[in-house]
């Protein structure tokens, strides 16, 4: 093998792929057999972290960036002057292998642009991903960016291989993607998903009746939306992944704010500022949907469009929900102990353990987990609690923020001008 | 004031926990050998001799009222080498003992209770932590080595993991600060304490030679995998702690 032009198709290849955000490892269980190599476990290892912060958990490359299309947002589009490489399935491989075997990596991430068209690109894909499992006996994770347009044979070999499949929506809305992506068309997009969501809950009811069935894509779904790139709004953006999560069992919808690295005048100009916190805000309400059973439309609704900049979600519903407030710790139920600002879903399994051996304070409470300078405003305690009077105050909104401050601040100021 | 004395080992513990309750002792401390320096030459000390029966007849017991999930987070406060690791555990014992019914891990209100879980969430971080962190490196006789030096004593809750996770290839973990390691040889996976310190002269040039060469391309991918316009030192900082580095391959 040639070192040096395989860390030359790596550089190239790996930097084309980071804008793809997700590297969730997470909702694997592929045990390893006997003598082989590898074993994905549920929750995912981060091995590292890039200087962005991002976890690094899989190697996360593409088979190739030569591509036919030419969407605006993208580095790979074909007429974008850059150099093109691709990597062999052998080269992939041997990456993919070498570097799990120290223990860099829980598996691969693969994908790809579109070089003559979606089924011989994907045909290469799922190439990879069959050697990976059958010739080296890999029980690693593996994802598969499927390519929009593949052919259903094609999907049903990748789901038999990969853990997980995606297909990025980019746009969030048809419009948006009609206007940067005008070769790409939604439907093709959302037909491999539907495809492999049906060939998900086959294998369920299989499941059911047969011991063995082969696998299918156990970890599921997810794509990726890129925020800021169009003009929708976060109600739109919301509701979209609402809608993929109810009617496609997503397992995950990423955002990823839009990096200007393209001169394009369909695009906003290369000094705008990446919109990390509107991407921030979006995360926390994903997770509130996912994790603390709210509903999209209890986020925001059509009088408000937009995520609230200054405080988060929840804390952004607890405010407009003043008479939910106060919750007694002692008697409320776990699901209104959720919904408390500053109460993460640890703490609140705690509060309703603890509370059965003996009435909870506030100390108890700061113990526990609680970040308690703004939960302390919304509780109550059968010992009472003083701080409940600023709760009916007008000045209740400023008086919280205050006692917060944000570690966007900075890029926070400047937003506040541009609305 | 009652001091008892063990081996420093889990079953020895254990004894002594049972040796508590048989001589009905009230008011104890239980020390490991190594970490006691007789300070109160007045002091009553009870040298605990460590019998499995003795300790696993506590273990039994506290399994029935808190679940094998509860020992494992006794374990955990035990590698922890917490200096109060001792008395925690003892509360915990005697807690449990009174309240037969309730899973007393479970409350937080109470003191040790506290402080058992709060350990138990720092050890199981760095047992997380080492899950990520190994990194192996392949030698010229075909085994891949790690070393490692973490704040708690994990080797023995990360040895199930990479055991499942690497079957096929010979492996070995090495505490550098406790002087032990795990060793896998294809077939059985255990525990081995060398004579004397391993010595990592030269440990360079005993790579294979393919071992730079895959450094060097993961040290690269580390770049360019990362985005420059998003950088956030601080973030990163917060979940590589510096003091994880020098595990890292991608950080030298
Ligand atoms: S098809 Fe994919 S790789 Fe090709 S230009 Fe569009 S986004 Fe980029």
């Amino acid at each position: 093998m040639n070192f040096d032009r395989l860390k030359e198709k790596l550089e190239i290849l790996a930097d084309a792929a980071k804008y793809d955000v997700s590297c969730s490892s997470s909702g694997g269980t592929r045990k390893n057999k006997k003598g082989a190599l590898g074993d994905s476990s549920v929750s995912g290892i981060c091995h590292t972290y890039t200087e962005d912060g991002r976890c690094v958990s899989l190697l996360k490359v593409l088979l190739t960036n030569h591509c036919i299309y030419d969407c605006a947002y993208c580095v790979s589009r074909s007429s974008n002057d850059i150099k093109r490489v691709a990597f062999t399935v052998e080269e992939v491989v041997d990456l993919t292998i070498n570097f799990y075997r120290r223990n860099y990596i829980e598996g691969l991430f693969l994908s790809s642009g579109i070089f003559k068209n979606a089924d011989t690109t994907m045909e290469r894909l799922v190439r990879v991903a069959k050697k990976l499992r059958l010739e080296e006996n890999f029980n690693g994770y593996i994802h598969l960016k499927s390519i929009p347009g593949a052919s259903d044979e094609l999907m049903q070999e990748a789901a038999l291989y990969a853990d997980r499949l995606s297909i990025n929506l980019e746009i969030p809305t048809e419009s948006g993607l009609k206007l940067l992506a005008p070769e790409k068309n939604r439907e093709d997009m959302i037909s491999p998903m539907r495809y492999i969501q049906h060939g998900i809950s086959q294998y369920k009811d299989e499941k059911k009746i047969f011991r063995k069935v082969p696998k299918f894509a156990p970890a599921g779904q997810s794509t990726q939306m890129i925020v800021g790139a169009t003009s929708e709004n976060d109600l739109q953006i919301i509701k979209v992944a609402d809608y993929f999560y109810k009617n496609f069992d997503l397992k995950r919808v990423y955002y990823s704010g839009y990096v200007p690295v393209l001169e394009d005048k369909r695009l906003p100009s290369l000094t705008t500022e990446v919109p990390m916190l509107r991407e921030n805000r979006l995360y926390q309400s994903d997770w509130l949907m996912r994790f603390y059973g709210f509903k999209a439309e209890e986020i925001l609704d059509p009088t408000m469009p937009f995520l609230d900049l200054e405080v988060d979600p929840k804390l952004s519903w607890a405010l407009r929900n003043l008479h939910q407030f106060p919750v007694n710790l002692q008697t409320a139920d776990y699901q209104m102990i959720l919904r408390i600002p500053g109460i993460g879903v640890k703490t609140a399994k705690k509060i309703v353990s603890a509370r059965r051996f003996q009435a909870l304070n506030m100390d108890h409470l700061k113990k526990l987990g609680a970040a308690i300078n703004r939960a302390k405003y919304f509780i109550d305690f059968n010992a009472g609690n003083m701080y409940l009077k600023y709760l009916t105050d007008k000045n209740f909104r400023k008086l919280l923020i205050g006692g917060s401050s944000s570690k966007f601040q900075n890029q926070f100021s400047q937003q506040l001008t541009l609305f | 004031m009652t001091t008892l004395l063990y081996d420093g080992s889990f079953d020895g513990l254990f004894t002594a926990v049972f040796e508590v309750f048989e001589y009905r002792y009230k008011e104890v401390e239980i020390i490991s050998k190594e970490r006691f320096y007789q300070e109160n030459i007045f002091a009553e000390i009870h040298e605990v001799v460590t019998q499995n029966e003795k300790s696993e007849r506590v273990l039994n017991k506290l399994e029935q009222n808190i679940g094998r999930s509860g020992i494992h987070q006794l374990l955990k406060v035990f590698l922890s080498e917490d200096p109060e690791l001792e008395q925690l555990i003892l509360s915990a014992v005697q807690q449990s003992v009174q309240h037969p019914n309730e899973n007393i891990l479970q409350n937080y209100a109470d003191s040790s209770i506290l402080g058992i879980s709060k350990i138990c969430k720092s050890v199981d971080r760095e047992r997380h932590r080492m899950t990520a962190f190994v990194r192996f490196e392949k030698m010229q006789d075909g085994v891949y080595f790690a070393k490692i030096d973490p704040d708690f004593n994990v080797l023995p809750l990360i040895l199930k993991h990479f055991k499942d996770r690497y079957q096929d290839q010979k492996w070995m973990i090495y505490d550098l600060r406790r002087n032990y390691g795990i060793l896998y040889n294809l077939e059985n996976c255990d525990f081995f304490y060398p004579e004397e310190k391993i010595d990592l002269n030269q440990y360079q040039n005993k790579f294979h030679e393919e071992e730079n060469n895959y450094q060097k391309l993961w040290q690269r991918y580390f770049i360019k995998t990362n985005i420059v316009e998003r950088k956030n030192l601080k973030l990163h900082m917060q979940h590589v702690p510096r003091r994880y580095w020098k595990y890292l391959t991608e950080k030298n």
